[in-house]
């Protein structure tokens, strides 16, 4: 990781759309120099020796898990979730088409 | 409100007072705030919470022995924590919003795991607090509603994430607030506005209920007026749930019991130098000598420490915290709840997802970009890899630390309460101002901050600015929460002055 | 051409290649409730009624993990052979799609569950070959979209059902040895009882990885993926299409380019998916919300201890114990209930080769006919072990014919009766006296002068026609083999 980092207006652009964001060309422009600005100050981690370890991700592992048992429990009432969708018609959630 | 949150509960147990009477006193005081327009509200639960009072009432009258260690007190609760509505019932139907537009419309059709524990206990919450969207920022500057002021001065930020709870409190709608952390976001803004707040341990508090930022971050935080108060509220709330894989199984002690009889012979006090450094305002670090030598004083024995990879942890909070709400706040698609883009900018399913996704706020969409950014093809050992080994180090530091001190004392923020659109053009500086608070999340450990004197609002300032209150920090090892409430009380008791704003009585 | 592994089954393709298959096999567990949350697992509910907050991606909702699931896919990795790891790690697996409701999936990434197993698959040559697999991993199945023209529909019930991705090593050379190794793989699970395989239903999908390579290179070619096999037969028709696809281009001068194909059943071709740039950057991290998995010592053995004996050794036992040829020995373990419901029976009557006979036979027909599988549990089907023995004994011991044998399992499948009630009942008892046969025997020949002239004439084919005629007076219960004993006998004189 180098220390100085530059962030194009396309990565911009391309973490954006990684993200389904819609930036307008002003956000591509305020982002891209924010972004560099942070991610150089976060590139200071860059010189410290630290191994990278799974279990870091992480806090401190409880003693044993647990586990849920397999035991149906339904949610007493789904139409309260059809209620709260944006658009939901003839028992599905509907969005618009996918093109693929 | 007049009373503290366990001296009501004990009226109202005593018959001395009803949950009925402490709602009224409640609303009619956020009432008087909210037209103060110091926008600490988002929602107020009116008619819930009176119907809620009823039942409290008739659950005493039923049940005297029954234990309801939060009787009738009316709790603020941050609205990025699951309180339960029903939609078709408007009255019942407050939204859980997140301060952000994409979740304007959500109803939450569940009680977290700590409303839960609320309700049981008999606490009633009387309102939803305004926060920065999604709990990310310093200042509740980026709530989609508006900001919260500080009650003590309104040309300057409450604080946040949690400053609607922390004003909620230091106004006095409430005795007790819950509010929540990732990064110092209850103990900032409980300093900035001159209350106590505490964040436990992680996993001390269920997380369930709790809208996620940083996953391995996150927990629900406590604030009130008094030591006492927020160490009820915390062991009300507290306790390993069946929901969340993450919650610690360890028992709750009683905080509460033996708070006032003890003193510090004895105790280990560490003076982390790190937290001295640069930056800090003297006032503040003056503060801190104070409350060193009150401890000093009193039998405790005082040891500089060093926490070495400290001043890197605004940095790897903002690398896997970061990551983690990018991947947090995926969800909201518009698909299955929430705000969805109007239908006729959408003919495909991409310009729904750009679209809806184009009313998060700026702060989140930075945040969002700058987590993918980190965790994308070809960065991700260098950042979040780098970033969770660099937070394992922190936390040796603390550990290391924990073999010749049994707490650390330091200031909770560098400065006292900044001017609202002072950092807002430059969110490093917003970070920044972090860098007290965020060790004990990457860590996992409590902490908690307690008013601790007010200042002029600038060094040296004259009477004519109304003075700001000061926070300093306890921070003890996992699953110390009974130390720190005791040392914090002891404080407390000897001297800290923060306080009520705006006229709230005391 | 393309030349085949060892199966001999590849197709000719132009060009001297050798094809290199993996198969991603994804199987549902079958698990009462969901792997994360208490909603039920089961298929076919109407749309979106199996749904909560938990498997909705609700905010403020989490993950808690099912040691159902758990159990299943341990046990499904050390019957495949692999390692089943003490610690794995979840991690989220990030794409939006409409049936993914949290933009991740909670699967497991470089800390599987398990690795590095293997089964055998039997060649048509009886052969056998060794198919590798890499890993073996748990996560969590998206809902389902259906595309209309007018938006597309998401149903959220399958959201969140328990997953086993099983991925094998390159190891298949023919569409044909990939369609063994999965009809193995499935025996294999529902052999454990740990997924229902049902293709139709969606509780087993197949993907592929396809390469094809010049037979003197030892390098794998450039891989593409074959999404959408969800049959057996799309199996085989998808993989020949596309290494031929891939010879093609080969052949033109042109490289194979890395991409996903979608297999089209109703044309009978693959096209790759429109491809997003970002489609592979899932930016996994480890997954939070839920601990690691440690499945320790203690544990892991105990369900190994617990394994059933698996297809290919009950066959092996099947042929040495009871005698039975290779193929019986195949057929009656093709799944477990057929196995339990032979051996059954063979433990209630000395002749396997018999049972197995009928086994295969008029028990597999009786069964199909009333759109049954053989199974003795919950109730044994289509008729009951000591049923079947009982008309074995009938029919070893003479009282009945074969034919009559048949008969009266079909009415035992109808009516749930034993062998010898039916036999009574219906007075199927066949007729071996010798004296009261001689003398229908008799009548009969007497009765057609014309034809027994023929027959001594030299047409013995009238045989039959004797035969036929005494059993008609017989009402079809004379013993066949003393009624033409008897015949020649008397037409010899």
């Amino acid at each position: 990781m180098a220390a100085e980092i530059t962030i194009s207006a396309d990565d911009v652009r391309h973490i954006a759309g990684l993200a389904r964001l819609e930036l307008t060309d002003d956000e591509v422009e305020r982002f891209r120099g924010e972004l560099s600005k942070i991610l150089e100050y976060v590139a200071q981690l860059e010189s410290i020796e630290a191994a990278v370890d799974a279990k870091d991700a992480g806090a401190d592992l409880p003693p044993a898990r647990r586990f849920r048992k397999d035991r149906v429990e339904p949610w007493p009432d789904p139409g309260t979730l059809h209620a709260e969708a944006p658009d939901f018609a003839g028992g599905f959630f509907r969005v618009p088409r996918v093109v693929e | 409100m007049r009373r503290e949150a366990t001296a009501l509960a004990r009226a109202v147990r005593s018959g001395e007072t009803t949950a009925a009477a402490a709602v009224e006193e409640s609303l009619a005081r956020i009432a008087e705030v909210m037209a103060g327009e110091l926008h600490a509200f988002l929602s107020v639960r009116e008619d819930a919470a009176r119907e809620e009072a009823t039942e409290v009432d008739r659950r005493v009258a039923a049940e005297p022995a029954a234990a309801l260690p939060l009787a009738g007190v009316p709790v603020a609760v941050k609205d990025n924590i699951a309180v339960a509505g029903d939609r078709l019932d408007p009255p019942h139907g407050a939204a859980t919003t997140c301060g952000s537009k994409l979740l304007e419309p959500y109803v939450s059709p569940f009680d977290a795991t700590a409303i839960r524990r609320l309700r049981r206990a008999g606490a009633i919450v009387v309102a939803k607090t305004n926060l920065d969207e999604f709990a990310m920022g310093s200042s509740t500057e980026n709530s989609a509603f508006g900001p919260t002021l500080n009650p003590h001065d309104r040309g300057r930020v409450a604080g946040g994430s949690s400053g609607g709870s922390a004003a909620a409190v230091a106004t006095g709608c409430v005795p007790i607030a819950l509010g929540s952390e990732t990064g110092g976001s209850v103990r900032q803004p409980a300093a900035f506005c001159g209350v106590v707040g505490v964040k436990p341990t992680y996993g001390r508090v269920s997380r369930f209920g709790l809208v996620a930022f940083g996953s391995s971050f996150d927990q629900i935080g406590t604030l009130a007026r008094t030591v006492e108060d927020a160490a009820q509220l915390l062991a009300v709330i507290a306790g390993v749930d069946s929901h969340d894989e993450t919650s610690v199984p360890d028992p709750v002690e009683d905080w509460v019991a033996g708070l006032d009889a003890w003193d510090p012979r004895g105790l280990r006090i560490g003076w982390p130098v790190e937290y001295f450094g640069e930056g800090l305002d003297p006032r503040i670090r003056s503060a801190c000598e104070t409350a060193r030598d009150r401890l000093t004083a009193a039998g405790a024995d005082v040891v500089e420490v060093s926490l070495p990879h400290a001043s890197y942890g605004i940095a790897v909070y903002y690398v896997v915290a970061i990551a983690e709400a990018s991947s947090n706040l995926a969800r909201y698609d518009g698909v299955r709840y929430g705000f969805r883009a109007p239908a006729p900018t959408h003919a495909t399913l991409q310009d729904l997802y750009f679209r809806t996704r184009a009313a998060f706020g700026a702060e989140v969409k930075r945040r969002i970009m700058l987590g993918t950014y980190v965790l994308s093809a070809g960065y991700y050992e260098a950042f979040y890899g780098k970033g969770t080994a660099v937070r394992a180090r922190i936390r040796a530091d603390f550990d290391a630390a924990w073999e010749r001190v049994d707490a650390l004392l330091s200031p909770t923020t560098p400065t006292p309460a900044f001017r609202i659109g002072e950092k807002v053009e430059d969110p490093l500086e917003m970070y920044l101002n972090d860098v007290y608070t965020v060790s004990a999340n990457l860590a996992g450990i409590p902490a908690i901050s307690i008013p601790y004197g007010r200042v002029p609002a600038r060094v040296g300032g004259g009477a004519d600015r109304p003075a700001l209150p000061i926070g300093i920090q306890i921070m003890g090892p996992a699953l110390a929460e009974k130390r720190l409430f005791r040392i914090a009380r002891f404080l407390e008791r000897e001297g800290g002055k923060g306080g009520a704003a705006d006229g709230s009585e005391r | 051409m393309v030349q085949s592994g060892e199966a001999g089954g590849g197709r000719e393709a132009g060009g001297g290649y050798v094809p290199a298959i993996g198969l991603e096999v994804h199987a549902q567990l079958r698990t009462a409730s969901k792997i994360f949350c208490g909603c039920r697992a089961t298929y076919g509910a109407p749309a979106n009624t199996q749904i909560c907050p938990i498997c909705l991606g609700y905010p403020g909702t989490l993950p808690v993990l099912n040691r159902s699931a758990v159990e299943l896919a341990v046990t499904a990795a050390l019957a495949l052979g692999c390692t089943a790891h003490e610690t794995s790690i979840f991690a989220r697996k990030h794409y939006f799609y409409p049936d993914l409701p949290k933009g991740y999936q909670i699967s497991q990434y470089d800390r599987p569950l398990a690795s590095g197993g293997a089964i055998d698959i039997v060649l048509e040559d009886g052969s056998r070959k060794r198919i590798g697999i890499t890993r073996l991993h748990l996560e969590e199945d998206a809902g389902k979209s259906t595309h209309t023209p007018d938006g597309t529909l998401v149903d959220f019930n399958r959201c969140g059902i328990p997953l086993i991705e099983i991925v094998s090593e390159p190891d298949l050379a023919s569409p044909r040895e990939a369609y063994l190794y999965l009809a193995t793989l499935k025996q294999t699970l529902e052999y454990l009882d740990v997924s229902d395989c049902n293709m139709e239903e969606g509780s087993l999908r197949c993907d592929a990885n396809v390469s094809i390579r010049p037979a003197v290179q030892a390098a794998l070619g450039i891989k593409t993926e074959v999404k959408n096999l969800n049959s057996f037969r799309y199996v085989e028709d998808a993989l020949a299409f596309e290494i031929e696809r891939q010879a093609a281009r080969l052949d033109g001068g042109r490289p194979v380019v890395h991409e996903t194909l979608l297999w089209d059943s109703v044309r009978g071709e693959a096209r790759p998916m429109r491809s997003k740039e970002e489609s592979h950057d899932y930016r996994y991290f480890p997954e939070p919300d839920l601990e690691p998995l440690v499945v320790a010592g203690g544990w892991r053995e105990e369900l190994r201890s617990r394994l059933p004996e698996l297809p290919q050794a009950k066959a092996a036992r099947f042929a040495d114990r009871y005698g039975l040829p290779a193929y019986d020995a195949g057929v009656l373990t093709a799944t477990r209930a057929l196995a339990d419901y032979f051996e059954a029976a063979a433990a209630r009557f000395p002749d396997p080769k018999e049972v197995s006979n009928w086994v295969m036979g008029e028990v597999l027909r009786v069964a199909n006919e009333r759109g049954e599988a053989i199974a003795l549990e919950p109730e044994p089907r289509p008729v009951s072990p000591d049923g079947l023995a009982a008309l074995l004994r009938l029919k070893a011991g003479g009282k009945i014919s074969g034919s009559a044998a048949k008969e009266v399992l079909g009415i035992m499948a109808r009516t749930g009766r034993t062998p010898a009630e039916i036999v009574a009942e219906r007075g199927l008892e066949q007729v071996s006296d010798a004296a009261a046969l001689a003398a229908e025997v008799a009548a009969v020949l007497d009765d057609h002068p014309d034809e027994v002239a023929a027959y001594r004439g030299g047409k013995v084919g009238l045989l039959g026609f004797f035969v036929g005629q005494v059993m008609r007076r017989t009402k079809g219960q004379a013993n066949p083999e003393l009624v033409n004993e008897l015949l020649k006998e008397r037409l010899a004189r």
